[in-house]
């Protein structure tokens, strides 16, 4: 079944936050249709370094679609050519021989390059500070059953903590918005008796955090959506929304 | 041999932990503010440690390689977490859960320790679930279980298959609250490089910045290593690229023991190998055992067959199956634990059966489905299967999953007593990194329960213990003679690395290093296979030090200076790890050696002379380390051999 | 309340508000206007023309509508430029069209367009009514006089292809700025869930749809009929 592509690659390099960044090509033969995206990208470093080249900067990790930690933006769209999934998860099957395949890293102004293919997603981190959890510390907790949460909620609460930080969301949205993500967060906790408590001080908490740190507002494009490796649904937005709306609404 | 006193507490074992909080040393809140604790590692024991530090008001440091707390490898567990809550009253309890964790690992743990994290277990359900961690509930809004390998009773609590990932965002929440409250300062890509000692306690750490560079010197009344295992010694395995044993390199060089590094947990769930490019091995939930039967051809002929591509496996028939985990263990059947499973998927592939590339087996959900309906199989799998048919585009609901086992994680580790500090005091290890409570292997679910044991109710007891003898020493500024020579010998090494100017890649001798651990340190180990694997790695090891090749300099991000750096350490535990197998004459959990069989082809444990943990001391560059013993004491339990039938 | 309409999801409920409350103007509007190709005699429309011109109520709302148009462009151009900062680096290659609807990721180009087609109309017929009524004729409806309006729009109409063609164009743009607008302003509300939220798409559609045919069938039964 193994097949083998020639492939043309235009890949972002940028030497440092500050530095000006450019375009490079490089050309990949036999690169199996069996391996993964990051594997290919793995090709290209080993070649470089047989080169004497410094290799490709690009974040990953476990390489198994949940750490959230691998990015890049191939032909223009967030973790490439197929549906949910991460771009270590994206296989060389969805390109075709002799194709030219561009790689760019995410594009916002809160997720600043760090180097090549690298950004930085600190922001996000910023906003689960700003109110993303629930106020209880170790210990002193009641028993884990003793309070009954309705399947149904469970189960939504879980689709959306399904979501892995990897920013997708925020470079498909041509506002950079990072409402889906915020939006995940703040509904699993609004959604378990547990978070509901202070849900709406989450809420604004968080939304406060996303706009200082200058990412923009929602315009319900739906990209991120569709572009989220978990299909976390932009539900949560609305949900988002009203927490946001009654917790200002009630000030 | 006072170097290994274990310090386990008076009293019968379950009251052991209980007397152990009675009786420690507390440390007053005010003082706790003067106390600065350096926790390395933000997964489930790190990050739940640092949170649960910050909270009771100590000055918390916290270190991660990656860009976010919240991607540390213990995200990527799926299965579960094990707890005796005893909640389906199937007939489980802190006892039980104690005693298939020993059994589980093979009699090769610590009673004492085993008995308090079954004791702590439920705590930590209750603690994740007040932190908002959405576990699967029934409709009566009650928490459901799971049943998983090695056990007969269903104490696994999941989320759907990201078990960890919720526990360690639940953890990683906590976290950055502390964070915002302002106890815990987070370093983010930021990697450990040193430990500094003064006086012999472990007083900070040198630490380098992966984006700048930059080597920075940290203070810490106490450190707190929680960097995860070495199973990336073998190049390939389901660890994420980042995983890596430094941190322990760094502790065992520093005079810390190396504890048991020969056990290495063999997952028998793995997508497997497929070509040479794979920079790492996808694990499917051990869950998927609970509803798929695993299986090979009876008959070579189809095997063959089936790997020519002239046969599929649908087309055989019940009856030309050999469903041989049934057939040998009909007790626990596909349920049997990983060590196991694991060496039997082998020995029907080395005898021919397998298929695939001929290193793979069946695992079938056909039944499952006929008996429970897509829709039930979908719900509780649905994104397993939708990994495996986007990695190896098969559809897993027609034909049946190809798996095959790939080392997933090592039971060995820093050695630590009661109160998981290591042999130099004031440096604490927790969770994988440490050499843990699952002896020679791990119960499936066992790890994310140890895990958030260590971080949120063992550590934040025991390091207080610690610091309450600590709170007259001030802060030392990091201009101290020890923190300069740490920093000095830090850079003399990563200059030595860049100057070697070699040919080869960091990858290409990974990879050389990994072929060797798996083929002679692998699955199934022998003394003739050992030996040639110590004198591999030292070969290996000389090329890497005299051909190596990292383009760019040590300023700025240098992804291949960070990985040679590691590799440099995965060549001395792959070193440890070898000898540690063949000092070990004996099979016990995941580690098999081949002379040490029963005539059925189970693992056959000497208890007479290894009912010991395998300590390595270090005694210097290019010098062979030495090895200690902590006898192990089984007050509670008797050893039997592990019968899974 | 402080920071309330500069924060992301304030603008953006002030889009909603606005948007909202123009959506309603355009029903009743829609529903005056049709009255021209059901008469042509132009007494039903010159009567509802005339309804509109004296009833208190809609005296009222008339500058409140007005605000609700500028407020709504404002806050356009605020959210645009907020928005515009966020991403100040473009993609090189971009293939926005698989994950979202041109109109969605268009909605100030759209109302731009919409804005222009405003201005030509409000020129044509409002500006006329308010304040150029001695060039307009009289009618006189069921014994009651009133200003000849049907004859102004009949007459704009029969006598030039060109502006019969800019309308059918401007309800047709109208149609795709709602087709996005009308969901998003009840999502930006909150007041939408799993269920909800196709519902809403799918409302929004057909009552984009009314809309942009409506408005364009009016010209078009003028261009045709004369």
């Amino acid at each position: 079944m193994e097949n083998t592509l020639n492939l043309t690659l235009k890949v972002w390099r940028q030497n440092g936050p500050k530095e000006k960044g450019r375009f490079e090509t490089y050309k990949l033969e036999n690169i199996s249709t069996d391996s993964s995206f990051l594997e290919m990208m793995d090709i290209l470093n080993e070649q470089l370094v047989g080169e004497n080249k410094e290799p490709v900067a690009f974040d990953h990790d476990c390489r198994e679609g949940i750490c959230g930690m691998c990015s890049l933006y191939i032909n223009g769209r967030p973790h490439g050519p197929d549906d949910d999934v991460t771009t270590c998860q994206l296989h060389m099957r969805k390109f075709k021989d002799g194709e030219t395949v561009t790689v760019e890293p995410w594009r916002a102004a809160a997720f600043p390059i760090i180097k090549d293919l690298i950004v930085d997603r600190g922001a996000f981190d910023k906003i689960i500070a700003a109110g993303g959890y629930v106020s209880v510390s170790t210990g002193g907790v009641p028993d884990a059953n003793a309070i009954p949460i309705s399947k149904v909620d469970a189960d939504e609460a879980m689709d959306s903590a399904s979501c892995i930080g990897c920013g997708a969301c925020v470079a498909a949205c041509k506002n950079s918005s990072a409402m889906l993500f915020v939006s995940a967060k703040v509904s699993q906790l609004a959604l378990l008796p547990q978070g509901r408590v202070e849900a709406k001080r989450r809420a604004k908490a968080m939304v406060s955090k996303m706009d200082e740190l200058g990412f923009g507002g929602c315009t319900n494009t739906g990209a991120c959506e569709v572009e989220c490796p978990k299909s976390i649904s932009i539900t949560n937005i609305a949900r988002l929304n009203r927490q946001y709306l009654a917790s200002r609404l009630s000030e | 041999m006072s170097k290994l006193d274990a310090r386990i507490p008076e009293g019968p074992l379950a009251q052991k932990w209980t007397n152990y909080k009675n009786h420690q040393k507390l440390v007053n809140p005010a003082n706790k503010r003067k106390l600065d604790v350096i926790v390395v590692g933000t997964g489930l024991a790190g990050g739940a440690a640092a949170a649960s530090l910050g909270e009771m008001g100590f000055n918390v440091k916290n270190f991660t390689i990656q860009d976010s707390p919240r991607r540390a490898h213990s995200i990527a567990a799926q299965g579960g977490i094990n707890a005796a809550k005893n909640y389906p009253n199937d007939g489980d309890s802190v006892y039980r859960l104690f005693y298939d964790t020993i059994k589980g690992g093979d009699y090769r743990a610590r009673e004492a320790n085993v008995h308090r994290l079954a004791e702590v277990s439920n705590s930590i359900i209750d603690q994740c679930v007040a932190q908002g961690v959405p576990f699967a509930r029934e409709y009566g809004g009650l928490l459901d279980n799971r049943s998983f390998g090695g056990a007969q009773v269903s104490r696994t609590f999941y989320a759907k298959g990201q078990t960890g990932q919720q526990l360690l965002l639940g953890a990683y929440q906590a976290l950055m609250r502390q964070v915002n409250a302002g106890t815990v300062t987070m370093h983010t890509r930021t990697e450990l490089v040193e430990i500094v000692i003064v006086d012999g306690k472990a007083r900070g750490i040198i630490a380098r910045d992966l984006v700048t560079g930059k080597l920075e010197r940290h203070f810490g009344h106490a450190v707190v290593l929680a960097t995860g295992g070495y199973g990336n010694t073998f190049f390939l395995s389901t660890n994420a690229m980042g995983s890596n044993g430094s941190a322990a390199i760094k502790a065992f060089h520093k005079g810390a023991m190396f504890a048991n590094p020969c056990y290495a947990q063999i997952h028998p769930t793995c997508i497997p190998v497929h070509g040479e490019f794979q920079s790492k091995l996808t694990l499917m939930s051990e869950s998927l055992r609970n509803d798929g039967r695993i299986w090979v051809p009876k008959k070579k002929e189809d095997a063959e067959a089936i790997r020519a591509g002239k046969k599929k496996p649908t087309d055989l028939s019940e009856d030309e199956r050999d469903y041989y985990l049934e057939r040998r263990y009909p007790a626990f059947g596909n349920l049997v634990p990983r060590d196991v499973a694991s060496r039997a998927a082998k020995e029907r592939c080395d005898a021919g059966f397998g298929v695939g590339t001929g290193l793979a087996v069946y695992l079938d959900f056909k039944s499952s489905i006929d008996r429970l309906g897509k829709n039930v199989i979908e719900a509780r799998y649905g994104n397993l299967f939708q990994m495996y048919e986007k990695i190896v585009d098969e559809n897993p609901y027609e034909t049946p999953m190809m798996i095959y086992p790939a080392i997933h994680y090592t039971m060995g580790g820093i050695w630590v007593d009661y109160e998981l500090q290591t042999t130099i005091p004031g440096l604490f290890a927790a969770g994988e990194a440490n050499f843990s409570d699952h002896g020679a292997n791990r119960l499936g679910a066992s790890a994310l329960m140890q895990g958030l044991a260590d971080g949120y109710f063992v550590l934040p007891y025991t390091i207080q213990n610690y610091l309450a003898d600590d709170i007259r020493t001030p802060r030392m500024t990091t201009e101290e003679p020890e923190f300069v020579e740490a920093e000095k010998s830090v850079k003399a090494r990563f200059e030595k690395l860049l100057s070697i100017k070699g040919e080869r890649s960091v990858d290409s001798l990974h990879k050389e290093l990994g072929l060797v651990m798996w083929d002679f340190v692998g699955m199934a180990r022998n003394k003739k296979g050992l030996e040639h694997a110590i004198e591999r790695i030292a070969e290996i090891k000389k090329e890497f030090w005299s051909n190596l090749r990292i383009p760019g300099s040590k300023e700025g991000m240098n992804i291949e200076l960070e990985k040679a750096s590691r590799l440099a350490d995965f060549l001395e535990i792959g070193d440890l790890m070898a000898r540690d197998a063949l000092n070990r004459d004996e099979s016990c959990g995941g580690h098999f050696r081949e002379e040490y069989q029963t005539g059925e082809g189970e693992a056959l444990r000497q208890d007479d002379k290894f009912a010991y943990v395998g300590c390595w001391e270090y005694k210097g560059e290019n010098q062979d380390p030495a090895l200690n013993k902590e006898e192990l004491v089984y007050e509670s339990v008797k050893m039997v051999q592990r019968n899974y039938k | 309340m402080s920071n309330f309409l500069t924060a992301s999801i304030g603008r953006k409920f002030i889009m909603s508000i606005s948007g909202l409350f123009l959506m309603m103007f355009i029903c009743v509007h829609l529903g005056i206007n049709l009255l021209l190709i059901f008469d042509d005699s132009g007494e039903l429309f010159n009567l509802g023309a005339n309804f509109m011109a004296t009833n208190p109520l809609i005296k009222i709302m008339e500058p409140v509508l007005g605000l609700g148009f500028v407020v709504h462009i404002i806050w356009s151009f605020l959210i645009s430029f907020q928005n515009y900062k966020a991403r100040p680096v473009s993609y090189d290659k971009s293939n926005a069209g698989y994950s979202s609807a041109w109109a969605s990721r268009n909605m100030l180009v759209l109302g731009g367009l919409v804005l222009v087609f405003l201005v030509i109309h409000i020129m044509n017929f409002y500006y006329v009514i308010k304040f150029d009524t001695h060039s307009m004729g009289t009618a006189e409806v069921g014994g009651a006089e009133m200003h000849d309006t049907y004859s102004l729009v009949a007459g704009l109409f029969k006598a030039s292809v060109i502006y019969c063609l800019l309308y059918i164009v401007g309800g047709i743009l109208l149609g795709f700025h709602l087709g996005h607008g009308f969901w998003s302003s009840f999502q930006t509300l909150g007041l939408s869930n799993k269920s909800w939220l196709k519902r809403l798409q799918c409302v929004g559609k057909v009552y984009a749809i009314v809309v942009a045919v409506g408005f364009s069938i009016i010209p078009l039964y003028f261009l045709i009929k004369f």
